[in-house]
């Protein structure tokens, strides 16, 4: 075979796969939403935390209405049935984008209490960010505890 | 020709002695707990801040009070897997121990038979804390309830299993001094103390070398997780742009200054920070702005994407 033919061989064979991987990521698979949907979940939890956490730390003022508000926002975030979240597939062995280790799928039922405790962690903050300052900065230590735990056994650390 | 081979066997033997020698065990002086008296009381929050729990407690173990120091959890590295061994007021623990004897071994690495610790066992920056503090631990863990199970043996790799070669590594790397030298604020001179001797951070957030050394020149400059993926956070000024009250804001609830919550150990970490006294959470934050600015590829705390639950867990709650 020709120099020439060998190398448009060669270059053909390495190109293919490629092109395959671009026209997969050109229509997104439910693998890929799940990932996203996740991901842009915890920034919610995140935006409201941080309205809640500025009156906690007492950088802004304490008011009843806003910190309710925030609360009940976390507590609809941490209501929604997530299971559909978490398809096989999913896990940072599986893929880059993300840092959700296998252990979850390992270990469902543990995810899952963990995830009644934030829901429990959240449910006292909802009570507790409409009374006073004292209140709501000691249901956030809970709810904090209640990320970090989960946090702790089930999300790797950046590459 | 006989003299010549009897030179050669004296040399060998005498360096082989001298080799023995160096690498023996260097215990602190049998004086060094006169007139120390363990206190429980204030030994329970320097337990927390040398989070001797997150390494003992066996994994999965429920959060207590009086937590069980059975041991057990397993700590991948490029040696072989270490295995937390059982510390509690046991037989199979440190039940039988003198408390020089755990003292020692807490701050020179050498267990109740003098032979070398791995330094898994962060001895190295424990060997900068006081005789007293130490004494106060060990009268704390003589108080938490005993447990039987037996200590698993570590699984190391050939020749990271000659417990005598540590002797070697103690000498090459052993470092009984700060860090952070100058002047330094007592707040500052507080936060070194936490952070260098009881704390430990940099044996996670400083790199080592081949042998597993702190390289002390990219003090806590962020890692590679010795666990296999992802790093351990630069938390030098270089690296941890917080302010002052954002450290001690994390320190105390996990929330980092984007509202993310820190996971992986430093979730454990916080637990025991948690703990402390807020003017020591503040001599923490303070330290950690004197400490010199290295840079490095270590992901920064809190930046870029950090508040998603993925992969982008760039906060030291991944340390």
């Amino acid at each position: 075979m020709h120099r020439l033919a060998k190398t448009t061989l060669l270059a053909t064979a390495l190109l293919l796969p490629a092109g395959v991987l671009l026209a997969q990521e050109a229509d997104e698979s439910p693998e890929d939403l799940a990932v996203e949907m996740r991901q842009g979940h915890m920034l919610n939890f995140a935006h409201n935390l941080m309205a809640l956490g500025a009156m906690a730390q007492e950088k802004t003022a304490y008011d009843a209405a806003t910190a309710t508000a925030a609360a009940e926002n976390l507590s609809h975030l941490a209501a929604i049935h997530w299971d559909y979240y978490w398809p096989e597939g999913t896990s940072n062995a599986d893929r880059q984008d993300t840092g959700a280790l296998p252990a979850i799928w390992e270990n469902m039922d543990d995810f899952n209490a963990k995830h009644e405790a934030l829901q429990q962690a959240v449910a006292n903050l909802q009570t507790a960010a409409g009374t006073d300052l004292a209140s709501l900065q000691g249901a956030m230590g809970d709810v904090g505890k209640a990320c970090g735990g989960c946090h702790e056994t089930y999300r790797a650390k950046e590459e | 020709m006989r003299r010549a081979l009897l030179s050669v066997a004296v040399v060998a033997l005498v360096g082989a002695g001298a080799a023995w020698w160096l690498t023996a065990p260097d215990n602190l002086p049998a004086s060094a707990l006169d007139g120390v008296t363990g206190d429980a009381g204030r030994g329970q929050v320097l337990f927390a801040a040398a989070g001797c729990g997150s390494c003992h407690i066996a994994p999965g173990a429920e959060e207590t009070d009086s937590p069980v120091l059975s041991g057990g959890r397993r700590f991948a590295t490029q040696f072989g897997t270490f295995v937390a061994p059982n510390i509690s007021p046991s037989p199979q623990g440190i039940g039988d121990w003198s408390d020089y004897q755990v003292v020692n071994a807490v701050m020179r690495g050498v267990d109740d038979e003098g032979r070398h610790l791995y330094p898994a066992f962060p001895w190295n920056a424990y060997n900068k804390a006081t005789v007293q503090d130490v004494a106060d631990i060990v009268a704390y863990i003589r108080t938490l309830p005993p447990s039987d199970a037996g200590s698993l043996p570590h699984e190391l790799s050939f020749p990271f299993d000659i417990r005598q070669s540590l002797g070697g590594w103690k000498l090459l790397f052993e470092h009984r001094d700060w860090v952070l030298q100058g002047d330094l604020t007592p707040e500052q001179e507080r936060g070194r103390y936490l952070v260098e001797a009881l704390g430990h951070c940099g044996e996670c957030h400083t790199p080592r070398n081949a042998l597993g050394g702190l390289d002390r020149s990219a003090w806590l400059a962020g890692a590679p997780d010795p666990a296999g993926k992802g790093r351990v956070p630069n938390i030098t000024p270089a690296g941890l742009d917080w302010s002052e009250d954002d450290i001690v804001t994390m320190l105390q609830s996990g929330f980092t200054p984007d509202y993310d919550v820190v996971g992986g150990e430093m979730a454990q970490v916080v637990r025991n920070t948690a703990q402390l006294s807020d003017e020591d959470r503040a001599a923490i934050a303070a330290y950690l702005k004197a400490v010199p600015p290295v840079e490095s590829t270590a992901p920064q705390p809190g930046a870029g994407d950090s508040t998603a639950e993925e992969g982008t867990a760039s906060d030291e709650g991944d340390s």
